[in-house]
């Protein structure tokens, strides 16, 4: 079933959504030119932007996150538990991109060995996602399988220039539009099939998306069991060779997940927390022995190969890159997935590189 | 709009390595849109002939490159150097940081540079092709079919509005025209925030900097920052950390990376402009400089190679911590 | 550094002294040895020169809880190692300036010369610097709440 709300009351729906648990909106940030995640209080108004300059990876994998304490008295030490109760809550305009990286994430993180602090942020939010009516030129997550005009989600939406269309496809999708109808005077019906005007903007997306300039960006050559055919690969040397090893592709990632574990010491005791890490820094899972990947170029490497090949390799042949495109976007020397991949698959019919 | 073409610049690249005067060209890679340019290093014509690019959008400040690539490289390196960017060569032999003998300079002419953010603002997300045209950049994009006509001076980078100086302080040969010290507007901003009262600084700088995520891009592309192991990566430094996880993090990683270079920092922008959440960072460099010039005389970073740095210095009569705060509240 | 001055009802500035061996911390001596009283929220800090101070530990202090931060070196001219404090004096200038300028309170930071043979003067600087924090109150603007757990 679908449900709709006319667009001038879209801040009257965020204000139904709110009051029953907290909700999670895209807002712009006027003096950087960008948006984030803000909670909804009156007023706000939902970015038109794109996306995000931090992906909702943040929600279930926050940048820090403490893990427990150490007390000591005397020789007596105590280990506590930091965690609260999560509260519910949802977040609104996850685009389809970002969407698909939360099964990335649930890959790692819930399958084998469930880790309790991501499994109950993520047990707690629901996900609205919004489906793209302007992608950009930094897009390509057509290159993925992923159609940007029928998101992943627990809830999946569409905005059109008169209404917002709402469609529960989860069981925890479903129950959120129950709580919010039971508040709500605006939500209607719309009955099950796809709305015209929905059906029209999908169309003008995807003749949009065949004209992006990384269309053609394919990953037909990579995925599960192609280490050895590039892993030795002359390029990565020319690729790498101007990598700064900052961690801004990794922290605007959404679904790069590696962190690191680390102990700060208080006044009166000690707490454990787990902080994002990321594989292009000096000290990437330092060791007595020092980091195994001694040079730029193999930490360069390894963040690519990891979501081209190694990734793949283990999960059932998905790929953990999305195509957000923040990281073409926001790298200092404008080193990204897309020209590696080109790179390391030249195309012999003239392609540009 | 850059006077100088990129023909010029390819054609003094191409003599060069004819003339076997270098062996590697340092210079801007094309890539896949009209504004993501990549620093690289050409070894053969027909590489510069294809992939060279000069164009507004030529940021990168190569002067921290020749560190590494000095290094690494066997025979002379040809580097394109923007009069910002000469600062910084200086400062770094000023360290002895690279062999001056292994570089081979051409200063180039700058008009300024384009900050794509500014751009992707007036003529929407969603640019197809970024042409130059006279004194305008002619932006198409993906949704309109007429291009947007942006004057090239609105959209200029911050560092390119309040630029120091167009004067190439060192260069082996000059591209374009020798430019002129300017005076500029540069510590306005910081003027401004001196005049505001403790707290209004205090919440100014908590709202910028709760919005750092810690990447390190400011300390990895800046010329100053060229510590082989750099205090918050070294595990026994006891400073080491990752993350902002609180708010005194974000402020003592700010504090230090922005100390550590003061007398240092030629303040050529390139922390501000790599920052991927726009942080003024520049804000922070620029009140040291502003410091140092009027505690301890004007003072200009790298304006020739081997000068003394203000904080490896002192005169006698040096004023005291006590009586800084004079002007502001 | 283990401090606890967590109730606002009895509250006492913590205050960090960095003295240096030769002048200041001999200074402080002199005032215990002439019976001279300073708050006992004073914790001296021994460096063997102020010009070893590094910003770092400034910063440190603050964020393990104190509330103010004052320097003690030789008076300049007479660094035990000739020059040490006068790159203090260009340090510490710039690094306080920096802090007032994030708005951090400036009467939280402090230099203060004083020679081994001015017991007195040690005495009367802490009282002084002592009760100027406390006027300010906690320390809220530069501290880590991790700490305090």
């Amino acid at each position: 079933m679908i449900y709709s709300c006319e667009i001038s009351h879209l801040d009257d729906l965020f204000k139904e959504i709110s009051s029953f648990e907290k909700l999670y909106l895209p807002v712009d940030e006027n003096e950087s030119l960008s948006s984030r995640y803000e909670v909804y209080s009156e007023g706000k108004k939902m970015s038109d932007r794109l996306n995000t300059v931090r992906s909702p990876k943040d929600f279930f994998f926050p940048q820090t996150e403490n893990l427990m304490a150490f007390k000591t008295e005397g020789k007596k030490i105590d280990i506590i538990d930091v965690r609260q109760e999560n509260e519910d809550f949802a977040v609104f305009g996850v685009r389809a991109c970002d969407a698909r990286a939360f099964k990335v994430l649930d890959n790692v993180f819930l399958k084998d060995v469930p880790d309790s602090y991501y499994a109950d942020r993520r047990a707690h939010g629901t996900i609205i996602s919004l489906a793209c009516s302007r992608p950009v030129e930094t897009c390509f997550c057509h290159t993925f399988d992923i159609d940007p005009t029928e998101p992943d989600g627990d809830v999946k939406s569409w905005k059109t220039e008169e209404k917002l269309y709402l469609e529960p496809v989860t069981e925890k999708g479903n129950k959120f539009i129950e709580k919010l109808l039971s508040v709500s005077d605006i939500l209607k019906e719309e009955g099950t099939e796809t709305p015209a005007d929905v059906a029209k903007q999908k169309e003008q997306t995807k003749k949009i998306i065949k004209k992006l300039p990384l269309y053609s960006l394919s990953k037909e050559k990579f995925g599960a069991g192609k280490t050895e055919e590039y892993f030795n690969s002359p390029e990565w040397d020319k690729l790498s060779e101007s990598c700064l090893g900052c961690g801004t592709c990794t922290f605007v990632c959404p679904t790069c997940q590696c962190y690191d574990i680390k102990d700060f010491k208080t006044n009166n005791g000690v707490i454990r927390y787990r902080c994002w890490d990321s594989c292009m820094y000096s000290d990437f899972t330092m060791m007595a022995a020092g980091q195994p990947r001694h040079h730029q170029k193999e930490r360069f490497r390894q963040r690519f190969m990891h979501k081209l090949v190694y990734y793949p390799t283990d999960y059932d042949g998905l790929f953990s890159c999305v195509g957000c495109g923040r990281c073409l976007q926001k790298c200092p020397i404008h080193m990204n997935i897309a020209k590696v991949m080109k790179t390391l698959t030249p195309v012999s019919d003239g392609g540009d590189k | 709009m850059q006077k100088l073409t990129r023909g010029e610049l390819v054609r003094k690249a191409e003599e060069l390595l004819d003339n076997g005067e270098v062996k590697h060209v340092l210079g801007w890679r094309a890539g896949e849109f009209d504004y993501d340019l990549t620093p690289s290093v050409f070894d053969t014509k027909d590489d510069i002939e294809a992939n060279f690019r000069f164009d507004d959008f030529c940021g990168p400040n190569f002067s921290k490159y020749l560190v590494k690539k000095t290094r690494e490289l066997e025979g002379k390196i040809l580097v394109f150097l923007k009069p910002c960017d000469t600062y910084s060569f200086n400062e770094l032999l000023t360290e002895h940081r690279f062999d001056r003998e292994k570089v081979y300079v051409v200063g180039i002419e700058c008009s300024g540079m384009a900050d794509i953010f500014k751009i992707k603002e007036i003529a929407g997300e969603g640019i197809s092709k970024i042409e130059p045209d006279g004194e305008y950049l002619s932006v198409a994009s993906l949704y309109d079919d007429e291009p947007v006509k942006i004057k090239a001076s609105d959209v200029l980078e911050e560092r390119c509005i309040n630029c120091k100086s167009k004067k190439h302080v060192v260069y082996d040969e000059l591209l374009g025209e020798e430019g002129e010290e300017q005076d500029s507007g540069r510590f306005e901003e910081v003027e401004k925030l001196e005049k505001m009262t403790s707290e209004e600084r205090f919440g100014f700088w908590k709202k910028e900097l709760s919005r750092c995520i810690r990447c390190n891009a400011c300390r990895d592309v800046c010329p100053a920052c060229t510590c082989e192991k750099c205090v918050f990566d070294n595990p026994d430094s006891g400073t080491q950390n990752k993350s902002p996880a609180t708010t005194f993090e974000e402020q003592n990683f700010h504090i230090i990376r922005a100390y550590h270079v003061a007398g240092r920092c030629t303040d050529c922008g390139e922390c501000s402009r790599v920052c991927p959440q726009r942080i003024p960072l520049h804000l922070l460099n620029r009140k040291f400089i502003k410091d140092i010039d009027s505690f301890y005389g004007d003072y200009q970073a790298g304006q020739e190679a081997g000068q003394r740095n203000p904080l490896i210095d002192y005169t006698q009569n040096d004023i005291d911590p006590s009586e800084i705060f004079g002007g502001a509240k | 550094m283990q401090v606890n001055n967590d109730t606002e009802k009895d509250y006492k500035p913590l205050i960090v002294a960095f003295c240096c061996n030769w002048c200041s911390y001999a200074g402080a001596d002199l005032a215990g040895n002439n019976r001279l009283s300073y708050p006992a929220d004073v914790k001296i800090i021994r460096v063997p020169c102020s010009g070893r101070l590094n910003p770092l530990f400034v910063l440190r202090a603050f964020q393990r809880g104190a509330d103010g931060v004052i320097i003690c070196g030789c008076h300049p001219g007479d660094c035990h190692y000739t020059t040490g404090n006068y790159y203090t004096r260009r340090r510490m200038a710039l690094l306080f300036s920096m802090l007032d300028y994030l708005g951090i309170e400036r009467e939280r930071t402090k230099v203060a010369w004083i020679s081994a043979a001015e017991g007195q003067r040690f005495a009367e600087t802490m009282n002084e610097f002592t009760s100027q924090v406390a006027s300010l109150g906690k320390n809220k603007r530069l501290e880590d709440l991790r700490c305090k757990n």
